[in-house]
């Protein structure tokens, strides 16, 4: 991994943070939907005890769902007037690109976690406790590099061109079945629902990493050829 | 230099050789012993009764289902890893991925209705079903990736990459749902790894099954490549044609460019 | 190039092409709509592979490796490749961070974009169709390109858009940049070619 190429690809992420904090889309709307994500689960699932013992699982659900719409955003700033063809036109390593654009991918995903994790405290009650502290962040870290691996490679090939954009879903739902069933057993397990001990999360935990590993040095190889249209 | 394109496959009427037709008769024959004995010759669980047939289809499909995939996956990098980039491996894949998702449906379908007249559930959330569902969905979206628009060779590229994918990510699926699975210490209802006593003759059958669907598999490997293959032969024919006509717009549109 | 076929999704875009284009040259590619002027480009630019024939461009054999153009040439299709939410100069020094030019350099192309002042800060999404072509071409610029090649580049310009556009390619092939240009506006583009050549039904009829 050279520094060339880890030069490029921050330079990359830091565009797309740029777009962000100047466009704001994801705060005023896809924030927005997870939130509301987060609320109309409880229509569906009534308020009893139901809500608590599953607030670990609705909150990864809201964050997947979340994702897909985070990704079709990081990959239309690329498709509105052809950015992402004309870096691939110029030469720019292909690596570099994915590092980047999941690295961006990355930090929006964290964030929308903390703020969904204060609605699960919020909305649904659960309680987090002091020793669970580190098996929560750890989690949270994991599955967010997974996902973003995962979306960065489906939302490349989905951006190709018109009649692509609903195959994202389908693609990334079935590969994020392993971070879903991790992350929540490993948040479950640092908040202690249904009497689980924080050591039965730490196994969750190597998962989410052997799986973000796994799928983003895959990512980083197959970027560049995703792409192509 | 010119570069070399890939070699054409020869054209034939029809897909089938001698070669297959031998394999086909051989499938039926192996299909009617199935039937003979899976219906009639092999004996009824003490438990289950006569559900307990279903396994003989239940199991080699999902055997076979697994199989395709694998075929998958090692086409896919045969292709993109070979030197040749040979677009017949391409074709396999794609066949395999065809025949893999009709065998996963069947492993479904059977396998619910035989928890359904059994124990009377459609579905156990156990690790190898939900595993081979999980598997099903990821391969009709290879198969919408193959679907996608694109030059034979970028197809190909394409869809040999997210076949791969599939690969890696595939085990870890598995693995995170076993775990899950594992958790859970209420006695599962239906084992697919047969919660029945097999032996004898239940096992002669089951082995039949086995064999006369792998045979039935690679027959229709065999048939869907070719006719694949021949698809793209009548692409590729055309092909000269088109180039002759695309040249002939040049004398039709008279004098361009001249004075206009 | 020699007797080059290029295929699109099956289709003989390009019949049987041949073309020789002289270092520093600015070449009009003109041709009806479908003739194969665009897929001419993206061959020169090492996008589309050539399906029989031969074919260098910058001392690069096209049926080869075909990535090794892409940093050296410049390809500019109808979209501008830019980042709508940016501003000129955010988009511009995203690129020279990109390919590693010095804020001098960056600075120079700039200027010679027209495009230095206040025109900098500006959001690329308030700039005019002319304005966002000339920071188009400025990432070519900051990138050293050697080669460019401009499809239709005039189109959805006005008069004065289009003169400026001109000024800085006039400006771009005095410094040695080999410049092919695909154009339906002859008149206008005539001036600031060399050279012209007709594209019809996949192959050269003319040369002009």
């Amino acid at each position: 991994m050279s520094a060339g190429r880890l030069r490029a690809a921050r330079r990359i992420a830091v565009k797309d943070l740029l777009v962000e904090r100047r466009s704001r889309v994801l705060v005023n709307q896809v924030l927005p939907f997870s939130g509301l994500v987060m609320v109309v689960f409880a229509f569906a699932l009534g308020t009893g005890g139901v809500l608590e013992r599953a607030a670990p699982g609705l909150m990864w659900l809201a964050v997947l769902f979340s994702t897909l719409i985070t990704v079709q955003r990081s990959f239309a700033i690329e498709t509105a007037d052809g950015a992402l063809e004309s870096l691939r036109v110029a030469g720019i390593d292909p690596v570099a690109l994915f590092l980047g654009k999941a690295a961006a991918l990355a930090v929006e995903l964290i964030a929308l976690i903390t703020v969904l994790l204060g609605l699960a405290v919020v909305l649904y009650g659960a309680e987090p406790r002091a020793e669970g502290v580190v098996l929560l962040v750890t989690t949270a870290i994991s599955a967010t590099c997974g996902l973003a691996a995962l979306g960065t490679i489906y939302g490349g090939l989905a951006a190709g061109g018109p009649g692509r954009e609903t195959l994202l879903p389908l693609l990334i739902l079935p590969v994020a079945a392993p971070v879903l069933i991790g992350a929540t057993r490993g948040v479950e397990a640092a908040l202690g629902t249904d009497r689980t001990a924080v050591s039965e999360g730490w196994p969750w935990v190597g998962l989410l990493t052997v799986f973000a590993v796994a799928v983003g040095v895959s990512g980083a190889l197959a970027f560049g050829t995703l792409i192509e249209d | 230099m010119t570069p070399t394109t890939s070699p054409q496959p020869t054209a034939r009427r029809a897909t089938g050789t001698r070669a297959t037709r031998v394999l086909g008769i051989v499938t039926l024959v192996m299909l009617g012993w199935l039937l003979l004995f899976g219906l009639v010759l092999s004996p009824a669980d003490i438990d289950q009764g006569d559900a307990v047939r279903i396994m003989y289809v239940h199991v080699p499909t999902v055997w076979l289902a697994y199989l395709a995939f694998i075929v998958t996956a090692v086409c896919s990098g045969l292709y993109l890893f070979g030197r040749r980039h040979s677009l017949g491996f391409d074709r396999v894949a794609g066949a395999s991925a065809e025949i893999g998702v009709v065998f996963m449906a069947l492993t479904l379908i059977s396998g619910s209705l035989w928890g359904r007249i059994t124990w009377g559930v459609y579905w156990q959330w156990d690790a190898r079903l939900t595993t081979t569902a999980l598997l099903f969905v990821t391969y009709i979206g290879y198969l919408a990736v193959r679907g996608l628009e694109g030059t034979r060779e970028r197809r190909a590229r394409r869809s040999a990459v997210i076949g791969l994918l599939a690969v890696v990510e595939i085990p870890l699926v598995h693995w995170s749902v076993r775990l899950w699975r594992s958790l859970h210490q209420e006695a599962t209802i239906l084992d697919t790894d047969l919660d029945v006593d097999i032996d004898g003759l239940m096992l002669f059958t089951l082995f039949s099954g086995v064999v006369a669907f792998t045979l039935l598999f690679v027959w229709l490997l065999l048939h869907r490549t070719r006719t694949i293959a021949l698809d793209d032969l009548l692409a590729s024919r055309g092909l000269d044609r088109a180039i002759a006509e695309r040249r002939s717009e040049v004398t039709s549109s008279g004098s361009i460019g001249g004075g206009s | 190039m020699n007797g080059v076929i290029a295929l699109l999704g099956g289709f003989p875009a390009l019949s049987g092409l041949d073309l020789t284009v002289a270092h520093g040259e600015v070449v009009l590619v003109a041709g009806p709509n479908g003739a194969g002027k665009t897929t001419l480009l993206n061959v020169c630019g090492g996008l589309v592979p050539v399906a029989r024939g031969s074919a260098h461009v910058l001392g690069v054999d096209l049926t080869g490796d075909r990535a090794a153009l892409r940093h050296r040439v410049g390809l500019l299709g109808h979209r501008n490749g830019l980042y709508g939410d940016l501003t000129v100069s955010e988009n511009l020094t995203f690129w020279s961070d990109l390919v590693g030019a010095t804020p001098e350099e960056t600075a120079r192309s700039v200027e010679a974009a027209g495009l230095a002042g206040r025109l900098a800060d500006v959001k690329v999404t308030a700039l005019s169709a002319g304005q966002r072509r000339r920071t188009a071409l400025a990432v070519l610029l900051i990138r050293r390109a050697e080669l460019w090649l401009l499809d239709e580049p005039h189109a959805g310009l006005d008069p004065d858009g289009r003169g400026e556009l001109d000024a800085l390619i006039r400006l771009a092939a005095t410094s040695g940049v080999t410049v092919m240009l695909a154009s339906h506006d002859l008149d206008r583009s005539r001036d600031l070619a060399d050279r012209e050549i007709t594209v019809v039904g996949g192959a050269v009829v003319e040369a002009a």
